[in-house]
């Protein structure tokens, strides 16, 4: 199924980009950081397991644990600091 | 009534907010507000200034949904809260929060939640410029205590998770 992605502040930058359009077997949020960390690379530093990363579903906070739709919009991104 | 949440480049006037906040609603007898303003210091480097980022969309929803949280939780007439984002400098504002009440306790009480809330669930990111070059501003453990004297957990600034 496709999902769009997007990265935010430290791993938007450890990436190098804002977002891509994915095909993924993924089921959960988890399950889709698994799927980009096993790419290698900068996706694999940013996203690494030990790091601090968050992540959103449909734009509301979500756990790894959170069953990933058709067409969903998943954001992954550090700790915020807003305020 | 005008919006309860705006993401903006632009700076703004705590007075303007408040009188447009209160205008007409004579319900009100307490109004309390909190500006938060760039330092020029930080974990012990200078600030030369900073870049605030955020995620569109989403950080208007959850500041809506933190202020009808504070709506169930308070007795308060009206909220308004505003973030700036892109390139600050020490002394400008970055972001205020202005709630209104028909006494005091409700008011200051509501203001501190919405701060709390919005402090580790809100999608802001702050990167600073230091002499050392630019760094990220880390998430503090004191902020996920803060929102947990309301009965909310926050894991925002856990490491390794």
């Amino acid at each position: 199924m496709k999902v769009s992605v997007k990265y935010f502040a430290s791993v938007r930058e450890a990436i190098g980009l804002g977002g891509e359009d994915l095909e993924t077997s993924a089921l959960t949020l988890g399950a889709l950081r698994d799927e980009l960390i096993a790419r290698g690379g900068a996706h694999a530093e940013a996203l690494a397991r030990g790091r601090a990363v968050r992540m959103a579903l449909d734009q509301w906070m979500s756990e790894e644990s959170a069953a990933l739709p058709e067409g969903a919009e998943v954001a992954f991104f550090p700790p915020v600091t807003g305020g | 009534m005008s919006a309860r949440v705006s993401i903006q480049t632009a700076d703004f006037n705590l007075a303007d907010e408040v009188a447009a906040l209160r205008a007409g609603d004579s319900r009100v007898g307490a109004v309390c507000s909190f500006v938060g303003t760039v330092r020029d210091r930080n974990e012990g480097s200078s600030v030369a200034g900073m870049e605030l980022e955020h995620y569109p969309g989403m950080t208007e929803k959850a500041i809506e949904a933190m202020i009808d949280e504070a709506q169930r939780r308070f007795d308060i007439c009206a909220a308004r809260v505003i973030h700036r984002v892109g390139l600050l400098k020490p002394l400008d504002q970055i972001m205020m929060v202005a709630v209104t009440s028909a006494h005091r306790g409700q008011s200051f009480q509501a203001c501190e939640f919405l701060m709390d809330y919005l402090k580790t669930q809100a999608p802001f990111w702050k990167k600073e410029q230091t002499p050392q070059g630019a760094r990220w501003v880390d998430a503090r453990a004191s902020d996920d205590a803060a929102l947990a004297k309301w009965g909310i957990a926050a894991t925002n600034a856990v490491v390794g998770r």
